[in-house]
């Protein structure tokens, strides 16, 4: 009994400072990123059962506008060279900031353009009678859409703020990869819903 | 104000290293990023909506035993004033009370005192998230009082009652309701991130992952279980609110929307949630009673990979709250086993207690006691569940007062228990004076004995058959006839309000007593007891920051001379 109560208590090395897995900012982003990919299936599914309820299977209903998907095709395009070249940054940065500071601005301006792009398109479905009260498949489209811009907007807001961090050579590792992974999250999820809500 | 006489600066607690010692007061309360402040914020804060969902209760509680009466403090309670007290006491209790009391107060306080870090590793984040907090609490009491009063459509906010005024008649109320509860997300989501990071990178030196006390792995569990099931529940509210005020259709029948659809939305979240405010609970609830028993935790990895394996199965019950909703009975049936298979890893920390209390020589101190009568309420809370979980039973039993009570079963030990549990323990840590143990133990028997007396007759009268949310039983002539039942537990309600007034008290005693507490008050391992009561800025003085040597449990070890062994100690 009394050996088995020792043996629990074993002799240690003398503790040394842990390594981190992850940078904190990194690490924080990951999980905000896991955070906002739940909020993002809950709209998902909440569009895909509502769309299979949908009267009479007719998808998009009545009188409502097709999406414009071969524009929007395009606009994905724009998007995830955004991200490509992002990543390039992110090669160049490891050399020297200066060089990154160029693929940087390049991947701002088509975030920017991707975001342009949506608003012209937004202003036509409106024109074309597809509001948020029209139907749930208007309301569940500027619902997806939109809460994806937003999170664009600030993603680009999170990118300037760096570029401009970056061109003064005052951005550091852990901080440039945390404004990616935000950035790849916009981008990467774009295709997935342009597959659901454009597509599908 | 006299601002610079009412602010103490002996010890500064805002999270300025160059030694600014002159901040204002305002500085000091609503800029200071220092862990141990933001906790004392979320504790006072939970404190206070305690109250206020308490009298709450009061108020609701007069009028189903009296129907009709004046109600002293309140007066005639409308149909409508009775919707928006029950809604609002279920709200406030949960997200107001339970959340910030026991993840974010003792998260904040004890995480980087039990880990050995300085602070938070994101401590403006940390401050933002009382913030926003504190402007949620203030949103959700405001409701009450906006045009057409308090939203009244219960805690889980149903559509289409929720979604359209013309139906709850409290449009402002709903909005600001579902604001309110929006927000107070947002801000636990900032908290819990902190959490995790803060855990994961910021750990003592020689601090394995199975020398964290078990308290932070809870807290931690918690947080990621609540991170990961909120979003959906985020994204249903901004439907609703979109169908409040923007007049969409989500949903909305009529216009080829579900209403069905918020149901999982909510309870996706809402069940996980239970875990959320349970795993801190029986964490604090686990370190209080090790300490007392003077016994090494048993089994203590099987603990912790029982608190994950709770939280995972977490995910795959929610549908337990819609039996009657009318959704496929062969997913009931699913539906049925996993939520009947969750109750073996609760069971499982309950025996780990037992085991640790088997043999060992325990102390009835005021903590103490709360922790066991956790145990014990905890237990009919559960075992009474089964009859829920099960579609069978819950077809008749669903939405009666089996049900409220059952679930006051699990949350009152959780919250209040649990809450005054960890606040007893914790109180010399965080504010350097002891409580009263005799005050203390009269508090915990005034307010656990009560307790049984207002929901033991619950019980009965929902499976009499009386049903939830009914503003007066005489109108229900097969009901009026247990009116008995409904006035016992008004009455305890009322004593257990007044016993609170002597834990009030003895509180103000101990704040404004000179006496200061030992830093090692219970003879305890984990490192929060290794620094001085209050613990100074920065946790520890900067040179003597704690290095681990060994597990948190390590009492009554054969061959030493104390029966304790704190985790800086070097052998």
């Amino acid at each position: 009994m009394e050996h088995a109560l020792e043996s629990t208590v074993q002799e240690r090395p003398e503790p040394r400072e842990g390594e981190k897995l992850l940078p904190d900012g990194v690490l924080g982003m990951i999980l905000f990123i896991f955070t906002e990919a739940m909020l993002f299936a809950g709209f998902i599914s909440a569009f895909v059962i509502v769309k299979s309820q949908a009267a009479g299977q007719m998808w998009p209903p009545f009188g409502q506008p097709r999406l414009p998907v071969e524009e929007t095709a395009v606009n994905t395009a724009a998007l995830l060279v955004s991200g490509l070249v992002l990543g390039f940054a992110q090669f160049a940065f490891r050399r020297s900031a200066r060089q990154a500071v160029l693929p940087f601005a390049v991947s701002i301006f088509l975030g920017l353009f991707f975001v342009g792009f949506q608003g012209v398109e937004w202003a036509q479905l409106l024109g074309q009678g597809l509001t948020l009260q029209s139907s749930t498949y208007g309301a569940f489209f500027y619902l997806i859409v939109g809460a994806h811009a937003i999170h664009a907007v600030g993603a680009l807001a999170a990118l300037v703020w760096a570029w401009f961090r970056l061109r003064d050579d005052d951005l550091g590792q852990s901080a440039f990869t945390t404004v990616q992974l935000f950035w790849y999250f916009v981008v990467l999820l774009w295709p997935i819903l342009y597959w659901k809500v454009y597509l599908a | 104000m006299a601002q610079a006489t009412t602010a103490p600066v002996q010890d500064t607690h805002g999270h300025d290293t160059h030694g600014h010692h002159d901040e204002g007061w305002f500085k000091k309360y609503f800029w200071s990023t220092d862990h141990k402040m933001i906790a004392k914020q979320y504790l006072w804060t939970s404190i206070f909506m305690a109250v206020v969902g308490g009298l709450m209760a009061y108020v609701f509680r007069m009028q189903l035993a009296f129907p009709g009466i004046e109600v002293p403090g309140f007066g005639l309670v409308s149909p409508g004033e009775y919707n928006a007290l029950i809604t609002n006491h279920g709200s406030i209790m949960i997200f107001w009370v339970a959340m910030p009391m026991l993840i974010a107060a003792w998260g904040n306080f004890l995480i980087p005192l039990m880990i050995g870090a300085d602070d938070m590793v994101f401590p403006r984040i940390n401050r933002l998230s009382f913030q926003i907090f504190l402007i949620s609490a203030i949103l959700i009491l405001a409701s009450l009082f906006v045009q057409g009063g308090g939203f009244g459509g219960a805690w889980t906010s149903y559509p289409p009652l929720s979604a359209n005024p013309e139906y709850n008649l409290t449009g402002l109320g709903a909005s600001i309701w579902l604001i309110a509860v929006a927000l107070e997300f947002v801000a636990f989501l900032l908290g819990g991130i902190n959490f995790i990071v803060t855990l994961m990178n910021s750990r003592a030196p020689g601090m394995k992952a199975y020398d964290i006390p078990v308290t932070v792995w809870m807290i931690v569990i918690a947080s990621i279980l609540f991170m990961l099931s909120v979003g959906p529940l985020i994204a249903g509210a901004i439907m609703l609110l979109f169908d409040q005020t923007l007049n969409t259709g989500f949903y909305d029948p009529a216009r080829g929307g579900d209403p069905i659809l918020w149901q999982h939305l909510f309870w996706f979240f809402g069940h996980p949630e239970v875990y959320v405010v349970l795993l801190p609970a029986i964490g604090f609830v686990i370190d209080i009673i090790a300490t007392f028993a003077r016994k090494k935790l048993f089994g203590y990895k099987i603990m912790v990979y029982t608190a994950v394996a709770t939280a995972v199965l977490s995910f795959f019950v929610w549908a337990h709250h819609q039996f009657i909703a009318g959704i496929d009975p062969r997913m009931a049936n699913v539906f049925t086993v996993t939520t009947l298979l969750i109750s073996v890893p609760i069971a499982e920390l309950l025996f780990v207690i037992i085991a640790t209390l088997y043999g060992g020589s325990i102390k009835f101190t005021t903590p103490m006691l709360w922790a066991l009568s956790f145990v014990a309420t905890f237990l009919i809370g559960g075992v009474t569940g089964i009859f829920l979980g099960a579609s069978g039973s819950d077809i008749y039993l669903h939405d009666t007062y089996f049900v409220l009570a059952h679930f006051h079963y699990t949350f009152f030990p959780i919250a209040i228990i649990g809450g005054f549990a960890a606040f007893t323990y914790w109180f010399p840590k965080m504010f350097g004076t002891m409580l009263d143990e005799t005050l203390g133990k009269i508090h915990f028997w005034g307010t656990v004995i009560p307790f049984q007396f207002i929901f033991i007759p619950l019980f009965a009268l929902g499976l009499g058959g009386q049903h939830r949310r009914i503003y007066n039983f005489q109108n229900f002539p097969e009901l009026a006839s247990m009116q008995p039942l409904r006035v016992t537990a008004t009455l305890a309600l009322i004593v257990m309000i007044l016993f609170q007034l002597v834990f009030f008290w003895n509180l103000f005693r101990s704040l404004r007593s000179k006496e200061k507490a030992p830093m090692n008050p219970w003879k305890a391992n984990t490192l929060e007891w290794t620094t001085p009561s209050p613990p100074p800025h920065g946790n520890w003085p900067p040179d003597q920051m704690p290095k681990v040597y060994r597990g948190p449990y390590e009492y009554s070890v054969p061959d030493r001379d104390t029966d304790y062994w704190p985790q800086n100690e070097p052998s």
